[in-house]
C-alpha cells in the first residue's frame, strides 16, 4: 500500500486525462423521470488512481457508463453537464465519434467478464479483434496478443480457450488484456474484483497495481468496497443518491470524514460493534433502505 | 463476547445442536470421475451458539449447509439435530424434525413465492400451528423489524426493498420457533448500510428465541465480528476451527493465513477515529 504526502502533486499541473463537471443524467420511464446523477463533478488526472464509491442505487455505475456514452439510448440522457476527455468536449458526441474514444484513451473493464466476452470465440481471436480496431499502428497482431496475455500474467496456451474454460479470476484478466489492447491511458474499472473471491481479488488488485505504474495508466475505480478503495486509490469521491457529497484524498477523508454517510459508511464497512455489541448502522436520513 | 466458545473448559455446559460427523460428499461428474466436495467434515453448533463457516466458492461450505439442513444426503458419515439422527430417518419424523431447522438464504427474492403476499407467505409457515392468525402474522414481523407490521403485511415480495424481503424470510424462518437458523450468505446481496441491520436482527433473535446459528459466508470481517466460533473450510475440508478473534487474529493454517491477509482491510483506521 503506498499513499503519498500530496497525492497527484507532479500531475496537478497536467490537465485532466478525464473531467466531468455538473453532470447530470435523467432517466426516462413511461410515466416518470428519475434523476439517477446529479451535479457531478469528477476529475482524473494522467496516472492517478482515483475511486468513486457508493452503494446500490447510488448512481456511480450510470457516471461510469455516461463517461464512455455507454448510456442507454433513449431511457438515459444528459440533462445538464460537460464530460471532457483528453480536452475534448465529448458530452454530445454521435454513437460513431464516441467509438473513436472508447478503448482509447479510455477503456473499461467489468464486474463481470463473461457477458462481455464472445462465448463461442476463442480467447485469442477476441483479443485480436481489440487490437486490431483499436491499435492499427500495430502491424504483427498475433505477437502483440503474446504481449498482452503475458502482461495481464496468462499462460500463452489461453489464445486457444473458450472464455467458459476460464476461472473468473482468469476471466478477468482476459477482459483488461482486451482493454489493454486499445492502449488506454485510463482504465474505468466498474467493481472489477466484486465477484471474485478474496485471493482472487487480490491477485487482481495487485495485477492492476502493477500495470498502472509499468504503462503509466490512470484507473478510476467504481466501487462499493472501501477497504479495497483504502488500498487502492490516492484520491476518492463519495456517491450518495445520485450526488457527490465528499471527495478529497482517500487517507484524509477516510480518516476524518466531514459527512455523516461518510463516516456511516465506514464504520459499518468495518463491520464495527459497539460497547453494546451492537452493529453500526446507517439511519435516518442517510439510511439507503427504502420503505 | 456473549457467545461461550465451546472449548474444552466449557464443553460440559454447552449442549450441542447440530453435530455434524465425518461427512463426506461426492458429486458426479459429467464424463466420469468424482468430485469430493465435502471431505470427513466434522463440526458441532451448541444450543445457542453462533458459529461462522467460511471459505472460497468451491470450498464445499454450501454443501455442507444443505447436508445439515437435509436437504441433500451425505455418501458418509452422519447429521445429528438436537439428539435425533437425521441421516435415515422416515420421511415424516424428519419432517417434524426440520421444522426446528430453518434455512435463510442469500437471494431472499428466490425464495419467497412472487404471487403470495407477506401475509399468505407467513400463513404458509404457520399452517401446522393450531389458532395461529393474523395476531402472530403482526408480531413475526414486527420481531424482524417490520413496523408497523400493517403496512408490510399485505404487500407482495416485489414492493418491498432487498433488505426488507430479506427481513420477511426471516419472518418465515422464525415462525417455525426454530433452534437453529443454517443461514447460506445472507448478506452478500446486501449494500454495507442494511449489513448492520441485519446482522442486529440476527443477534436480537437469538437473544429472544435462544436460536443457534450456522452463517455460511465468505466474508472475513463479519464472520469475525459476528460469530464466536468459527470453521475455515478449503477444498471440502475443515482445516481449522476455534474462537473467531483467535483463529482469524492468529491464524495456524496456511490457508486460513493467505485467507486473512487476502482481505482489504480499513488499515489503521480504528473505528475511534473514524467517528
Amino acid at each position: 500500500m503506498t499513499h503519498t504526502d500530496n497525492p497527484g502533486r507532479e500531475s496537478q499541473a497536467a490537465p485532466p486525462l478525464l473531467q466531468t463537471e455538473g453532470l447530470r443524467v435523467d432517466y426516462r420511464t413511461r410515466n416518470s423521470t428519475v434523476t439517477a446523477v446529479q451535479d457531478v463533478s469528477i476529475i482524473v488526472r494522467p496516472g492517478e488512481s482515483v475511486a468513486l464509491v457508493g452503494e446500490s442505487g447510488s448512481g456511480k455505475s450510470t457516471v461510469a457508463r455516461a463517461m464512455l456514452g455507454l448510456l442507454p439510448d433513449r431511457i438515459a440522457r444528459i440533462t445538464s453537464g460537460r464530460i471532457h476527455l483528453n480536452g475534448r468536449d465529448v458530452t454530445d458526441f454521435t454513437p460513431t465519434q464516441w467509438e473513436s474514444v472508447r478503448g482509447h484513451p479510455v477503456a473499461m473493464v467489468f464486474q463481470d467478464p463473461l457477458s462481455y466476452l464472445n462465448p463461442v470465440m476463442r480467447v485469442g481471436r477476441q483479443i485480436a479483434e481489440s487490437v486490431k480496431r483499436h491499435d492499427k499502428a500495430t502491424r504483427d497482431v498475433p505477437a502483440r496478443v503474446a504481449e498482452l496475455l503475458e502482461l495481464v500474467r496468462l499462460p500463452a496456451s489461453t489464445i486457444r480457450s473458450y472464455p467458459h474454460e476460464l476461472s473468473g479470476g482468469m476471466r478477468q484478466r482476459v477482459l483488461l488484456a482486451i482493454a489493454l489492447g486499445c492502449r488506454p491511458r485510463l482504465l474505468i474499472a466498474d467493481e472489477p474484483t466484486t465477484a471474485l473471491d478474496v485471493t482472487t481479488q487480490a491477485e487482481i488488485l495487485a495485477l492492476l497495481r502493477d500495470l498502472r505504474q509499468r504503462l503509466g495508466m490512470a484507473m478510476l475505480l467504481i466501487s462499493h468496497d472501501l477497504g479495497v478503495v483504502w488500498e487502492e486509490c490516492e484520491r476518492v469521491y463519495v456517491m450518495f443518491r445520485s450526488r457527490i457529497v465528499e471527495s478529497g484524498a482517500t487517507q484524509e477523508v477516510f480518516a476524518r470524514p466531514t459527512h455523516p454517510y461518510t463516516s456511516g459508511l465506514i464504520l459499518a464497512a468495518q463491520a464495527a460493534r459497539d460497547s453494546n455489541g451492537r452493529f453500526v448502522t446507517i439511519e435516518g436520513e442517510y439510511s439507503t433502505a427504502q420503505d | 463476547m456473549e457467545n461461550i466458545p465451546s472449548t474444552s473448559a466449557s464443553a460440559g455446559a454447552a449442549q450441542p445442536i447440530l453435530v455434524i460427523d465425518s461427512v463426506s460428499k461426492n458429486f458426479r461428474i459429467a464424463g466420469g470421475g468424482t468430485f469430493a466436495a465435502v471431505k470427513s467434515v466434522s463440526l458441532t453448533v451448541n444450543a445457542g451458539e453462533i458459529v461462522a463457516l467460511v471459505g472460497e466458492s468451491g470450498s464445499g461450505k454450501s454443501t455442507l449447509g444443505r447436508i445439515a439442513l437435509g436437504l441433500m444426503q451425505p455418501d458418509e458419515g452422519s447429521v445429528t439435530f438436537d439428539g435425533t439422527r437425521l441421516t435415515g430417518l422416515p420421511a415424516e419424523a424428519f419432517r417434524t424434525l426440520r421444522t426446528r431447522m430453518q434455512p435463510i438464504f442469500q437471494d431472499p427474492t428466490a425464495s419467497l413465492n412472487p404471487r403470495k403476499t407477506v401475509r399468505e407467505l407467513l400463513m404458509q409457515a404457520l399452517w401446522k400451528q393450531p389458532g395461529a392468525g393474523a395476531a402472530r402474522c403482526t408480531q413475526l414481523l414486527e420481531d424482524v423489524g417490520l413496523r408497523p407490521a400493517a403496512r408490510f403485511i399485505d404487500r407482495y415480495p416485489h414492493e418491498l426493498s432487498g433488505g426488507q424481503r430479506q427481513r420477511v424470510s426471516i419472518a418465515r424462518s422464525l415462525a417455525m420457533e426454530p433452534r437453529l437458523i443454517i443461514a447460506d450468505e445472507p448478506l452478500s446481496g446486501a449494500d454495507v448500510s442494511i449489513r448492520g441491520q441485519v446482522l442486529n436482527l440476527m443477534l436480537d433473535i437469538q437473544k429472544k428465541h435462544d436460536v443457534a446459528y450456522l452463517m455460511i459466508t465468505h466474508d472475513i470481517s463479519i464472520a469475525r465480528a459476528f460469530a464466536s466460533r468459527v470453521a475455515v473450510m478449503m477444498k471440502g475440508e475443515l482445516v481449522e476451527v476455534g474462537p473467531a478473534e483467535e483463529v482469524l487474529s492468529n491464524p495456524q493454517h496456511a490457508y486460513t493465513k493467505r485467507l486473512v491477509a487476502a482481505v482489504p482491510l480499513l488499515g489503521g483506521l480504528t473505528p475511534a477515529s473514524a467517528a
